[in-house]
C-alpha cells in the first residue's frame, strides 16, 4: 500500500467497521513508515471518516441555508425524536449517528438527507418517523432512499442546446483520428473555452501548458467535488452525461499527452459512482479508454475514480491534489500551476466536470455552431442549478446573456429580494440589479443561483454561509481560520441587536484584510457576500443597527451579560 | 549564482537570483515580520504576516523567491496595518496571557506585537477553551499558545524520520497535535529546539521553560529612551490651569495603581501640575468636578465595574485604559473559557472549603451581579488610549498623560512596551 492509496483504506475501514479505530490508524501508520499523529491528522481532516464507533445507519442532514429555510429545524428534531440520538453524538445507538453536514447538491429537494450515502430528499417530520420506521424494520437502503436526479427544467432551442441534447458515445472522440493535438487544441482556443468551476482561466492556456511541459508522467483531474452550497450542477451532468464528461477528459489527454486520469468525486454523490464506473467500463470496451485508444498508436489513457470524504476546501484544485496525494487537502502556496507541479509533482490538468463537457461538445459540434451562441466573450450555454424560493427548483441551461430577470421568470421566483450568484463565496445581488446579464461581461455565475424571497432574514443567510466557511476552512492561514470566526461573532451580534454603525463598517475593513491575506480561494472570498449585502441591502441593515449611547459611544447589553449569573442564582436557590 | 536586482518600496536592492525574499530583504537592510518562515524551511505561507505586494498584488513574502524586475511593497501604510491586523487575529483567536507565559520576553509573536506597536486588538477576543496536554515525556503543548504556524510540523522529526507534530481537524478547530509515541523517542536536544523553534509559548520542555530570567531574554535588550525630567513641566503650570486627573481599579490587582506610584518622588512634581480627583490615591470615592482624564485599571467582571466605568465615561473627557486587564480582560479573564455556572460551582459549592452538600452560591440584591465573562473597557465605553502592560512601567504612564495633558513627546523604550 502507498500513500495515494491512503484516502481508500480508510474509506475501506471506515464502510467496514462504522470507524477508524486507534488499531487501524497504528496498522496503516505502520504500512506507511509514518508516525500516527499524522493518518490522524487526514482522518480527522474529512467529516465523513469517523474516530469513534458509529450506528449501522449514518444519517448525514443538509444544513445549508436552502434547507434551514425549507425545515432543516423541525427534520433535524424529527431525526432525534423517532431515532432517540443527539445530532453529532457518538455512542449512543446500536443503529443510528446522527450528524449536520453542508451541502450535499440536493438544495433543489431540500430538506435532503444522506443515510449511509442514499439520499432522501424533501424531507418531512412524517417521512422522517416512516424511513426511521422501515430502517428498524431492516428494509434496504437501495429500496426506500429517493431518487437524486435533478430535474432539467429548462434548455434552450435546438439549435442553441449544447450539454443537454443527444449524446452518443465516441462522436467527439471519432473526431480526434483525424486532427493531431495541436489542432484539437487549437479548436478549444478559438471556442474560447474557460473553466467552468468558477475561477474561468483559459482551458486552452492551462492545456497547452501542460502539454508543453517535459513531465515523465502527466495527470487529467476532473474535479467532480462541487461542494459550493447550492450547486448541483455537476451532479447532473454526471447523473446523465457521464460520458461526455469523460470524453472531454480523453481529449485533454489526447492534447496533453497524460495516460492517467482522476475524477475525484464528492462522497456525497457516492450513489453515482456505480453509473461512472460502469461508463468507464462501457468506454474501455469500446477502445476509448485503455491502450491505443481509437487505434491511435500509443495513445493510451485510463482513468480511476477516487472517492472524497467530506472537505469543501477539497474543490480548490491544489487541496484536490493534496488530497488525492493521501494528505490532508490543505490548498498549497501558489508558487505554481498544477500544470508546472500537480499529483505527485507532475504536470497535472485540472478540470472541472462542465469545462470537460463542454470540450467535448465544442469538439463535437465544431466551433461555428459554439460560436453562434452566448456573448462576445462568453460562448455557448451554461448549467445552472436553481433553488431556494422559486417554484421550479432544479437544471437550467442556459445560453450566456440571460438576465436575471428572465430567469427569476423561468424559474417561478415568488418575490426574489435576495439572490446568491455562484454560492456563498460568490456574490449576492439585489432588485436593482436584476436586469444584469448573466456572462463574463457582465455577472459571471460558476453554476449556482440561490433565490431568496423578501420574507427570508438576511442576517441568518450570512450567519449560515459564515458558519459553513468557519468550518470549512482548510485551518491552515491565519486569515482565514481566525477571521471567518471573528466575522461569525459580528453576526452574532447583529443578531443580538446591539450592532452599530462602526460594526457594520469594521465587518467591511476585515473583510478586506482577509481578502488581501488568506492563502487560497476560500479565505479570499469568504467574506465577500456578507461585505457585499451590506451595501446593497443598506436599507435592511439601517434597520439592524442602533444609535450608539451618545455618551458611552458604544453600546453594550448588560442584560444579555448578567444573564447567566441570574439564572443560575435562581437554580441554585 | 547570479545576482540579481529588484526594488522594495522603490529602493533598488540586490541578492542572488531565487533567494527567498524574507532573506533578500534582510541582506538589503530591510525586515519583513514573518512568524512561519523559518531559515532552511520550505515556505510555509501559513501565518501570512509577511504579507507583501509584488507588482501590486498582495502575496505572502516567504513564498516568494526573488528575481530580476520584481516590484515588491513591505512597508506602505495598508500592508503594515494588514500585518498588524494578522496578529492582532492571533492574539484573539488564542488564548495568549503573556504574563502567565513561559515563554515571555523569548517569544517571536509577542516581539512582533511590540514591533508593530499592537496597543489593544481591533478584534474581539475569542475565548475558545483549549487544552494544555502535559502527557508527552518531555514536552508541554499548551494550545492556547499555538498559532498553527505548522513550523515543528516541518522541522522536529525523529532519528529515523517520523514526525512528531501534525495538523489535526480543520477548520476552526485545526490544531496541532503531538505523537506521543514519537515525542518519547526524541532526545533533549531535540526537544528544546522544538521549544525554541516555536514561534510562540506553545511547546515547552518540561523543566526547561525557566533555563532563562526574565530581563534577560531575546527581546528584552535595553535601547535608549527618550523622557523629559518632571520638573521641566514647571515652566507650563504658570500659564496653565491644574489638570484634573481620577483613576479606579476595576477587575484588577491595583498593581497598576502600585506602578502609578513608582515614579516615587516626582509625584511631588506631577501634583504641582496635575489634581486628583475620583480615586484611590485621594480617596475621594465621587466626582466632585469633571475632570479632563480618567486612568482606568482592570476589565469589567460585574455589573459594579461597569457602572463605575459609565459614570467615569460621563465625568471624563479622555479614558485611558492601563493595562492588560483593562485593555482586553488580562488575567482575570482566564475564566472566560469556561462557562460562569462551573466557575462558581469551583469556587463555592466544590471548593475543598466549602459545606458539604452546599447549594448556595452568595447573593444579595446589594452584591454587584457577576457577568457572564469578563469585558474589556473599550467593550462598555469608548476608549480614548490604552496603555498596555502588566502593569505599565511607571514612566509610561506618566508619558502618556503628560503627552494628551501637555502635548509633550516621549518615546518609549523597546523593553518598557510590554505585555507581561
Amino acid at each position: 500500500m502507498n500513500r495515494t492509496g491512503l484516502l481508500n483504506k480508510l474509506w475501506e475501514f471506515q464502510n467496514k467497521f462504522g470507524y477508524i479505530s486507534e488499531n487501524a490508524i497504528a496498522q496503516i501508520a505502520q504500512k506507511l513508515n509514518v508516525s500516527k499523529i499524522e493518518i490522524e491528522g487526514i482522518v480527522s481532516f474529512y467529516h465523513f471518516l469517523h474516530r469513534k464507533p458509529t450506528g449501522k445507519y449514518i444519517i448525514y442532514l443538509n444544513n445549508s441555508i436552502v434547507s434551514e429555510f425549507k425545515g432543516f429545524e423541525q427534520i433535524k428534531a424529527a431525526f432525534e425524536k423517532e431515532t432517540g440520538c443527539t445530532f453529532g453524538c457518538y455512542d449512543e445507538n446500536q443503529l443510528f449517528t446522527l450528524f449536520e453536514t453542508s451541502c450535499i447538491g440536493l438544495s433543489d429537494q431540500e430538506p435532503a438527507a444522506l443515510i449511509n450515502f442514499f439520499p432522501f430528499t424533501n424531507l418531512t417530520p412524517e417521512k422522517v418517523k416512516t424511513i426511521i420506521q422501515q430502517l428498524k424494520n431492516g428494509n434496504s437502503l437501495r429500496f426506500i432512499s429517493s431518487n437524486p436526479t435533478s430535474k432539467i427544467q429548462y434548455i434552450p432551442a435546438d439549435n442553441k442546446t449544447v450539454f443537454y441534447r443527444k449524446y452518443e458515445m465516441g462522436t467527439a472522440l471519432k473526431k480526434l483520428k483525424n486532427h493531431t493535438p495541436d489542432d484539437i487544441l487549437n479548436i478549444i482556443s478559438v471556442a474560447n473555452l474557460e473553466g467552468r468551476g468558477g475561477a474561468f482561466f483559459p482551458t486552452a492556456k492551462k492545456w497547452k501548458s501542460c502539454k508543453e511541459m517535459e513531465s515523465s508522467k502527466k495527470y487529467i483531474i476532473c474535479n467532480a467535488d462541487e461542494g459550493e452550497p447550492g450547486t448541483f450542477k455537476d451532479k447532473s451532468l454526471l447523473n446523465n452525461l457521464p460520458g461526455l464528461m469523460i470524453e472531454g477528459m480523453i481529449i485533454s489527454a489526447y492534447i496533453s499527452g497524460a495516460a492517467y486520469g482522476f475524477i475525484y468525486l464528492r462522497a456525497e454523490y457516492s450513489y453515482l459512482l456505480e453509473k461512472i464506473e460502469n461508463t468507464l467500463r462501457e468506454f474501455q470496451a469500446n477502445n476509448l479508454l485503455g491502450n491505443d485508444i481509437l487505434g491511435i498508436p500509443k495513445f493510451n489513457f485510463n482513468i480511476q475514480v477516487q472517492l472524497g470524504a467530506g472537505a469543501y476546501v477539497c474543490g480548490e484544485e491544489s487541496a484536490l491534489i493534496e488530497s488525492l496525494e493521501g494528505n490532508r487537502g490543505e490548498a498549497r502556496i501558489k508558487k505554481h500551476f498544477p500544470t508546472e507541479y500537480g499529483y505527485l509533482g507532475h504536470s497535472t490538468i485540472v478540470n472541472n466536470v462542465e469545462t470537460f463537457a463542454m470540450a467535448a461538445r465544442i469538439i463535437e459540434l465544431g466551433t461555428n455552431f459554439i460560436s453562434t451562441i452566448g456573448t462576445p466573450e462568453s460562448k455557448g450555454t451554461k448549467v445552472l442549478s436553481i433553488s431556494g424560493d422559486v417554484a421550479k427548483p432544479g437544471i437550467y441551461e442556459i445560453e450566456w446573456g440571460m438576465t436575471v430577470k428572465e430567469i427569476l421568470h423561468l424559474c417561478q421566483a415568488t418575490s426574489p429580494h435576495f439572490v446568491q450568484i455562484s454560492g456563498p463565496s460568490g456574490i449576492c445581488i439585489n432588485e436593482i440589479e436584476f436586469d444584469r446579464k448573466i456572462c463574463k461581461e457582465d455577472l459571471i455565475c460558476a453554476g449556482s443561483i440561490m433565490v431568496f424571497n423578501n420574507f427570508r432574514s438576511i442576517t441568518k443567510i450570512l450567519e449560515n454561509y459564515t458558519k459553513f466557511f468557519k468550518e470549512e476552512s482548510c485551518g491552515i492561514c491565519t486569515p482565514c481560520r481566525a477571521g471567518n470566526q471573528i466575522l461569525h461573532e459580528k453576526i452574532k451580534k447583529i443578531k443580538k441587536g446591539i450592532c452599530t454603525a462602526q460594526d457594520l463598517e469594521e465587518i467591511k475593513e476585515w473583510g478586506q484584510i482577509m481578502k488581501l491575506t488568506s492563502r487560497c480561494g476560500l479565505g479570499q472570498f469568504s467574506a465577500n457576500t456578507l461585505v457585499m449585502a451590506l451595501d446593497k441591502f443598506e436599507g435592511y441593515f439601517n434597520q439592524k443597527i442602533i444609535k450608539a449611547n451618545e455618551s458611552l459611544n458604544v453600546e453594550f447589553d448588560m442584560e444579555a451579560a448578567v444573564c447567566n449569573y441570574d439564572s443560575l442564582i435562581k437554580d441554585t436557590q | 549564482m547570479k545576482n540579481i536586482s529588484f526594488k522594495i518600496d522603490g529602493r533598488i536592492c540586490t541578492a542572488e537570483k531565487g533567494l527567498n525574499l524574507i532573506e533578500a530583504a534582510k541582506q538589503n537592510g530591510i525586515f519583513i515580520p514573518t512568524l512561519c518562515h523559518f531559515k532552511h524551511l520550505n515556505p510555509l505561507g501559513t501565518c501570512r504576516v509577511c504579507t507583501v505586494k509584488l507588482n501590486g498584488k498582495a502575496v505572502a513574502g516567504c513564498t516568494i523567491h526573488v528575481a530580476d524586475g520584481m516590484d515588491i511593497e513591505v512597508n506602505t501604510p495598508e500592508l503594515l496595518d494588514t500585518r498588524k491586523a494578522i496578529l492582532e487575529m492571533m492574539f484573539v483567536e488564542g488564548n495568549h496571557f503573556c504574563p502567565s507565559c513561559e515563554k515571555s520576553g523569548d517569544c517571536s509573536m509577542q516581539n512582533l506585537g511590540y514591533e508593530t506597536g499592537i496597543k489593544y486588538t481591533r478584534f474581539p477576543h475569542l475565548f475558545i477553551d483549549r487544552i494544555t496536554d502535559a502527557r508527552p515525556e518531555r514536552i508541554v503543548v499548551n494550545q492556547n499558545r499555538c498559532i498553527k504556524c505548522k513550523r515543528c510540523i516541518e522541522e522536529v522529526k525523529t532519528f529515523d524520520g517520523y514526525n512528531v507534530f501534525c495538523s489535526i481537524n480543520k477548520g476552526n478547530k485545526t490544531m496541532v497535535a503531538i505523537d506521543y509515541e514519537q515525542e518519547a523517542k526524541l532526545s533533549e536536544l531535540q526537544a528544546v529546539h522544538a521549544m525554541q523553534i516555536c514561534p510562540t509559548g506553545s511547546i515547552l520542555v518540561k523543566g526547561k521553560s525557566f533555563s532563562k530570567p526574565f530581563g534577560d531574554r531575546q527581546f528584552d535588550v535595553v535601547t535608549e529612551e527618550k523622557t523629559l525630567p518632571l520638573s521641566a513641566l514647571k515652566k507650563s503650570r504658570i500659564t496653565n490651569k491644574k489638570k484634573i486627573v481620577a483613576t479606579t481599579s476595576l477587575s484588577g490587582c491595583f498593581g497598576c495603581h502600585m506602578s502609578m506610584l513608582d515614579i516615587d518622588l516626582g509625584i511631588l512634581d506631577l501634583f504641582e501640575v496635575v489634581e486628583f480627583n475620583k480615586s484611590p490615591i485621594t480617596d475621594i470615592k465621587n466626582f466632585s468636578k469633571h475632570c479632563d482624564i480618567g486612568l482606568i485599571e482592570g476589565g469589567c467582571c460585574n455589573t459594579h465595574n461597569i457602572e463605575v466605568l459609565r459614570e467615569f465615561r460621563k465625568n471624563c473627557d479622555i479614558l485611558i485604559s492601563v493595562g492588560e486587564c483593562a485593555i482586553w480582560g488580562g488575567l482575570p479573564a482566564m475564566r472566560n473559557t469556561f462557562p460562569l455556572e462551573e466557575c462558581l460551582k469551583e469556587s463555592y459549592l466544590d471548593s475543598m472549603t466549602s459545606e458539604e452538600n452546599e447549594t448556595i452560591i452568595p447573593n444579595h440584591e446589594e452584591i454587584p451581579k457577576i457577568l457572564n465573562k469578563v469585558y474589556p473597557n473599550h467593550e462598555i465605553v469608548k476608549i480614548d488610549h490604552h496603555i498596555p502592560g502588566c502593569p505599565p512601567d511607571a514612566n509610561h504612564i506618566w508619558n502618556v498623560v503628560k503627552n494628551i495633558l501637555f502635548q509633550e513627546e516621549f518615546s518609549i523604550a523597546h523593553p518598557k512596551y510590554k505585555y507581561d
